[in-house]
């Protein structure tokens, strides 16, 4: 049961950037998707909203080719996607700042930025050390606003603080230049300064012209910057709004709803 | 300027550390045999005899930065070394010898890497297994005979392997620095080793970042494979004789060296550098403690005492603590007073 069973994108958003359809996957015996349609139009921020559990973090794990669908297809700006593995997923453009940020702690911090995809001479393998360094000294200051002293590229993540971590993992979707950016829970332990922060790359990005998958189980951060919500309980959509349809109090009253029954009124 | 050496300090303390013992232990060797310290001789007979012991433990150190462990490669060295001996005492070609040698030393790493990777099984505890697989295959081929290797001599292969160069140097060193600067560079500077650092740190994220990590783990148990070959093919054609006991008397040697280097078995970091001087310091010790007029018998207690002082070292630096204050602290604890 939709509530409002529009799998499209916002109106003016013609042909969508992603588009997932009738996703299953289930882990064991246990079901985590059942059959989710979800689309992502061309410079559109959408928020993927649900509890605990719902099974936001297994479709973008799906999405991103972290995990394999039990079925269902994934289509890229209209082409379904074949093999979709973490590296072809980020070689189209996608890059995810994962919940818990995706980070080897014990590395530093131009290691972190440059995982799975080291700036390298050609084909050789060798890494480009000093400029890597460099790139990442840039993009921490510019970008994401890194103002403290002392901070250079060989510094451990281990110590830094929550924000400062995010601010890595922001960074590195960034440098990328993905056309869709996938937030999973950036706001998670964040201070409010911190969380302002996220808030207003997610705005940069929309003025880039990107893509943002903002997932949450907490929409009042996810209100203020995102154009449609899709809701998801126990591994299906439940429903679907648009910003300028639905009032921040009448979408929690929706959730609240949905917590209860399962399915929305 | 400055700044910049201070920083390199701080980043390199821990290899600056394992250098500091080094030098200490020679230096105490020579305070306590000058005579035998201070020669060309003693340098030669360790030239000639660490380089075994290092380059096992230098294709150790990626498996222990992945966090996981070898066991098996002092019977993979000897399983090679049997076939090399065999091969060589069959058809007089060293080279086909040596190529079918090293290709077993790959063929045992793979197989290891299929136990671990795809079958599931804790290396730590496969790997003992395959300690004795692969030792009671040596001793089943070999019906526990020894196999003579002196026709070997006067071939340029027994040359660039372990011949003299310019009647001073055993080639085998030459060999073990070379490994030891392609390890760094590989670990240091190139895309693999990053992914190795990933993947011992954190595998999850590094596979959400779209490292293999899979195919990592299976290359670098491939690689141990291979080192144990050529360990075993250097070792043999040094004394020209295979025993059907080549390789045993590695184990604890070169892992020690690993970990002594500063290599943590909690994986993520590790030093190749570090590893070559562990190797160096494992390797003289003995000589060292006999030469100094120091009863052999206290060698095995020499030996602890300078892993667990060189881990206890490490241990502080992680935490970041001076060792002093840790000390202190510790001593303190013991009374029940500790302060925060």
């Amino acid at each position: 049961m939709r509530d409002n069973a529009v799998i499209s994108p916002a109106p003016g958003v013609t042909q969508p950037l992603v588009k997932m359809v009738n996703i299953h996957k289930s882990y064991g015996g246990v079901t985590a998707l059942n059959g989710v349609d979800f689309v992502v139009g061309n410079n559109e921020i959408v928020g993927l909203i649900g509890d605990n559990g719902a099974g936001k973090s297994t479709l973008i794990k799906v999405l991103t080719g972290v995990e394999k669908q039990g079925e269902g297809k994934i289509y890229w700006k209209g082409k379904e996607i074949e093999k979709h593995t973490v590296e072809n997923s980020r070689n189209m453009g996608i890059e995810t700042v994962f919940q818990d940020r995706a980070l080897a702690e014990k590395q530093n911090i131009w290691r972190n930025l440059f995982m799975g995809r080291e700036m390298t001479y050609g084909r050789t393998g060798f890494i480009k050390v000093e400029e890597s360094k460099k790139e990442a000294i840039n993009l921490l200051k510019k970008m994401i606003g890194f103002t403290q002293s002392g901070l250079t590229p060989n510094l451990g993540v281990m110590g830094l603080s929550g924000g400062e971590k995010q601010g890595i993992a922001i960074a590195r979707a960034l440098y990328f230049d993905a056309e869709l950016i996938i937030l999973d829970e950036p706001t998670n332990n964040l201070s409010i300064s911190e969380t302002n922060k996220v808030l207003n790359f997610v705005k940069w990005a929309k003025e880039q012209g990107k893509s943002c998958i903002f997932i949450t189980h907490s929409i009042y951060h996810v209100y203020s910057v995102a154009e449609r919500f899709v809701v998801l309980d126990r591994g299906n959509t439940v429903g679907e709004f648009l910003k300028k349809d639905i009032s921040l109090d009448g979408l929690v009253e929706k959730l609240e709803y949905v917590a209860k029954h399962g399915v929305l009124a | 300027m400055l700044e910049k050496i201070k920083l390199k300090i701080i980043e390199s303390r821990l290899q600056l550390s394992i250098l500091g013992v080094l030098i200490i232990v020679f230096v105490l060797f020579a305070i306590g045999n000058p005579r035998t310290f201070l020669s060309y001789r003693i340098y030669y007979a360790f030239m000639s005899t660490i380089p075994f012991a290092a380059i096992l433990a230098l294709s150790l150190t990626p498996v222990v930065i992945l966090g996981e462990m070898d066991l098996s490669f002092p019977s993979v060295m000897g399983f090679c070394a049997w076939a090399f001996a065999a091969v060589f005492n069959q058809t007089s070609n060293i080279y086909t010898a040596f190529v079918v040698s090293l290709a077993v030393g790959l063929i045992a790493g793979f197989i290891n890497s299929v136990l671990i990777v795809r079958v599931g099984i804790p290396s730590l505890v496969v790997t003992i297994g395959m300690m004795f697989l692969w030792r009671g295959l040596v001793m089943i081929a070999s019906g526990g005979l020894g196999l003579s290797l002196v026709k070997t001599q006067g071939t340029i292969l027994y040359k660039a392997l372990v011949g003299r160069i310019g009647g001073e140097v055993p080639a085998q060193a030459v060999w073990a620095v070379a490994i030891a600067v392609l390890y760094g560079l590989i670990l240091n500077r190139h895309r693999f080793g990053a992914h190795v650092l990933y993947s011992g740190d954190d595998a999850v994220s590094a596979k959400m970042m779209g490292v293999n990590v899979e195919r990592v783990k299976t290359i670098v148990f491939m690689q141990v494979g291979v080192c144990a070959a050529f360990a075993g093919i250097l070792v043999t054609l040094e004394v020209l004789y295979f025993w059907p006991s080549t390789g045993e008397g590695y184990l604890m040697k070169s892992l020690a060296s690993v970990f002594i280097g500063g290599t943590t078995v909690f994986g993520g970091t590790g030093t190749i550098f570090g590893t070559f001087i562990g190797a160096i310091i494992m390797g003289s010790l003995e000589a060292g403690i006999v030469s100094s007029g120091i009863s052999g018998f206290w060698t095995q207690f020499i030996f602890g005492l300078v892993i667990v002082l060189s881990l206890t070292i490490y241990a502080y630096m992680s935490k970041r603590l001076s060792l002093g204050r840790g000390l202190i602290r510790s001593i303190k604890s013991l009374f029940g007073r500790v302060e925060k």
